[in-house]
């Protein structure tokens, strides 16, 4: 494959942002793509996750935060296990898609739906999966998706009309309040 | 034995059946599983994806209220059992960490408490040998392919649960419930997780591969421990069919339902019920005769 490597908006390029916030060693990173080879979404992406290390090598900046592997990956951890290594690669995503909330305003659907699960937990303590669910397709406008599919699980009791009372919310309130949240779950 | 037990949020929703079956499992093995008052969402994929110190201190403020209770901490679900573990890692192996957390939950927590899967539970305090001599009724022979999905497994070194490639855990277990373990290739591939709603398109694909694995190994049906594994594949079946033409009919099935099922818990004890796919052939190869 051909890579394209342009300098993004910060100067020195991803790479030692991405190294400070997960205490990871690129540098180690030889490019033997097991991590791509494993990767559960390694096929339905252009760029897998070696690709995502050897652009950060080169200075990527960050324009690597649009990596369509960014807000595809699922979080499997089977890079991190199987790196020679011993490189957190699933760290290194985490931490992109981080930086992906505070720098960029796209409205990738896992990011939309984050929010709404995170603010369902900010507002009840646990999660709430119609409150969620409908914030997630107003923020979305993917209201089709899956409404099959809600007769029946309300019926089987696979998802609640109401939510949940019994958590300490105080508590989960006062987390979220002292992180401040930043940008993120308004 | 007295035991902390974190239900999680599904517990309440999509996984009343996983929650339903631990405690169906839990009682007739003797094990006193308790709530912690209060508990809160363990924060899922959704926080560490978000902010790290959300990721730690959300499981944290749940880890305080077993370490009040002086128990260890056991999940039955894979995902709240590795966020938890996950945020004992963090908080042991990071100092500055630990601090943010501190200031975020409003109390120092050192990461003692010890969090443990159910399956750890039944293997370690209760052991194969009583379970085997508890079982009531035999899986005949029932053809079962063992799925651990990610999080139960990955990373070995924070979860530190059986073999991170290849483990037997549940095989051992339905084994000695008398079904076939079958030596298949997908144990831990992943099923696409927490992309169940904003990325149906990468689960239809993912789980669509494991169920087409486990149908070539000749499974009657696939066991699970985590309900995100559990509803994208049993849920998934559905566009799978409408969509690629293929209809597998595979029941996804709690490892504790059928666990549950051998030791004589009434099936809707188990809630066998909330199951898309319905477990027949299961209950039909445990009938049937010799
Ligand atoms: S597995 Fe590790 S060393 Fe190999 S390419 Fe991936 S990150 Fe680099
Ligand atoms: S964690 Fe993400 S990048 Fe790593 S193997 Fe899994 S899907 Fe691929």
């Amino acid at each position: 494959m051909t890579l394209q490597i342009k300098k993004g908006t910060s100067k020195k390029g991803l790479l030692a942002e991405i190294e400070k916030r997960t205490g990871v060693n690129l540098s180690a990173c030889f490019q033997c793509k097991k991590c791509s080879s494993g990767c559960a979404v390694g096929d339905l992406v252009e760029s897998p996750p070696s690709e995502i290390m050897r652009r950060l090598h080169l200075g990527a900046g960050d324009e690597l935060l649009e990596s369509d592997l960014i807000w595809t990956c699922a979080s499997c951890e089977t890079c991190s296990s199987r790196c020679p290594m011993g490189i957190d690669v699933a760290a290194v995503m985490d931490a992109l898609r981080v930086l992906c909330l505070e720098r960029s305003k796209a409205k990738v659907t896992p990011k939309v739906f984050n929010r709404a699960f995170l603010n369902s937990v900010k507002r009840h303590g646990r999660t709430y999966e119609m409150g969620m669910v409908t914030a997630y397709k107003f923020g979305t406008g993917a209201f089709m998706g899956d409404v099959d599919k809600f007769p029946m699980m309300l019926k089987k009791g696979k998802l609640s009309l109401l939510p949940s009372s019994g958590a300490d919310k105080k508590t989960v309130k006062r987390i979220f309040k002292n992180l401040r949240q930043k940008k993120e779950g308004e | 034995m007295k035991i902390a037990y974190f239900p999680g949020c599904s517990a309440e929703s999509t996984a009343r059946d996983m929650h339903a079956s631990t405690i169906a499992v839990a009682k007739s093995l003797g094990i006193d599983l308790i709530e912690p008052e209060g508990w809160s969402c363990c924060g899922a994929t959704a926080a560490h994806q978000t902010n790290p110190v959300l990721a730690a201190a959300l499981p944290t403020a749940n880890l305080l209220l077993a370490q009040q209770m002086k128990m260890d901490m056991v999940a039955s679900c894979a995902a709240c059992f590795n966020r938890l573990k996950s945020a004992n890692h963090k908080v042991q192996s990071d100092s500055t960490m630990r601090k943010q957390v501190a200031e975020a939950v409003g109390q120092d927590y050192d990461g003692a408490v010890k969090v443990r899967h159910f399956l750890e539970v039944l293997f370690e305090d209760v052991g194969l040998d009583t379970i085997k001599a508890a079982i009531k009724r035999s899986l005949n022979g029932l053809k079962v392919a063992c799925y651990y999905g990610c999080l139960m497994v990955r990373p070995h070194e924070v979860m530190n649960f059986d073999d991170p490639e290849n483990p037997t855990s549940l095989d051992r277990l339905v084994e000695a419930m008398g079904g076939e373990a079958l030596d298949w290739p997908h144990k831990v591939e992943c099923c696409g997780g927490g992309l169940a709603m904003s990325r149906t398109d990468v689960v239809i694909k993912l789980t669509d591969g494991i169920l087409q694995m486990a149908q070539n190994a000749g499974a009657d049906c696939i066991t699970v421990s985590c309900p995100m594994c559990q509803v994208n594949l049993d849920l998934r079946q559905k566009d799978i069919k409408k969509q690629m033409g293929r209809d597998y009919g595979m029941p996804i099935i709690y490892i504790t339902q059928l666990l549950g099922l051998c030791l004589g818990n009434a099936p809707n004890d188990l809630g066998l019920d909330k199951l898309i796919v319905p477990p027949t052939n299961v209950i039909a190869t445990m009938t049937q005769n010799g």
